[in-house]
């Protein structure tokens, strides 16, 4: 029985414990915990273009760490997320945020899933209507023959 | 009634035709949002020559190609022998942008494989190239006579690409100036 969980829990204890060692930017790049707070928040935001699917506070790519190094001295100048946001942008593309803002080539993306909602909810306002009235000629049949 | 049938089957469709094209789409590449728009100037130091500064302004008034590349990029040995091809053919001048690189190998490099570029600037700290939004060497610009950046070719140089992407492209920016540069 033991042995049998031993390596779940042997798996469990490094997932839990490993998630520590980790975390490529190890070194606090602020002694303020609010502007720290701020440099992570926008790292975790960031797209490491050379490593596609991680943020650049996951990778340890050159890239990664230059584009952290931009992040940090713009905090330290005193510059607000958006404008590092956008500062990202103009050079690299929507592509780089992993929140996407919405612009005219994703609209419909956007708009989509109240479309479809409005879609379904109309096809179905037409179907219960549809049975409802199927439904108030048949019960009335037999009922009406009922004393 | 039938229409029950063709709507879902067209939106399948539609869909299908979506799906199928997006397999054939390489995310590595993400398109520059600098085309059209001009480019980021610098003054950087020659990597020949450190009392040398290399300034994108005094390349304003002729097409020009910035290629990104440093030793340590397999595709840019790779498309070395292109780039020494079509600096032959004088027609635009080719500027180097050195990345992140070790100053003596880029030269050793330049010394052993042949030297393609009009001027190399050194781009030591990474702060050029994100300006201009690099995020893999090899990449190259096509920078046009007024300073708008025209075409970003992202990967090793070949041939093709430059007869079919630059070349029209150099030579329409050339008819818009009136053939002066």
């Amino acid at each position: 029985m033991i042995r049998r969980h031993l390596g779940a829990v042997l798996l469990a204890l490094t997932l839990v414990l490993g998630g520590r060692a980790l975390a490529i930017d190890t070194e606090a790049a602020f002694e303020d915990p609010v502007l720290q707070h701020r440099y992570e928040a926008i790292n975790r935001e960031l797209r490491c273009l050379v490593c596609q699917n991680q943020t650049i506070a996951d990778s340890n790519a050159t890239l990664a760490q230059d584009l952290r190094r931009e992040v940090r001295d713009m905090i330290a100048a005193g510059k607000t997320d958006d404008e590092i946001r956008d500062f990202m942008i103009e050079r690299y593309g929507d592509f780089v945020l992993y929140r996407p803002r919405m612009n005219a080539q994703n609209f419909l993306l956007w708009a989509a899933p109240v479309l479809l909602l409005l879609i379904a909810g109309a096809v179905l306002f037409r179907v219960i209507r549809r049975r409802a009235q199927e439904a108030d000629i048949e019960p009335e049949g037999p009922e009406a023959g009922r004393p | 009634m039938k229409l029950k049938f063709i709507v879902p089957l067209l939106l399948f469709v539609a869909l299908g035709i979506f799906l199928f094209v997006g397999l054939f789409r390489d995310p590595r590449y993400v398109p520059s949002p600098l085309i059209g728009k001009p480019a980021p100037e610098f003054t950087l130091p020659s990597l020949q020559d450190a009392n040398y500064p290399v300034s994108s302004k005094e390349l304003l008034g002729q097409p020009w190609v910035l290629n990104v590349w440093g030793t340590w990029c397999g595709g840019c040995r790779q498309e070395h022998d292109t780039l020494l091809a079509i600096a032959a053919q004088r027609t635009v001048p080719i500027v180097g942008l050195n990345w992140k690189d070790d100053n003596a190998l880029a030269q050793q490099w330049l010394a052993q494989l042949g030297n393609p570029y009009a001027v190399v600037a050194e781009d030591r700290e990474g702060r050029t190239a994100i300006n201009w939004g690099v995020y893999g060497a090899p990449e190259t610009f096509l920078i046009g006579p007024d300073g708008i950046v025209l075409y970003k070719h992202i990967a090793p140089m070949t041939m093709e690409v430059w007869n079919k992407e630059f070349l029209p492209r150099i030579e329409a920016a050339r008819a818009a100036t009136g053939g002066q540069s």
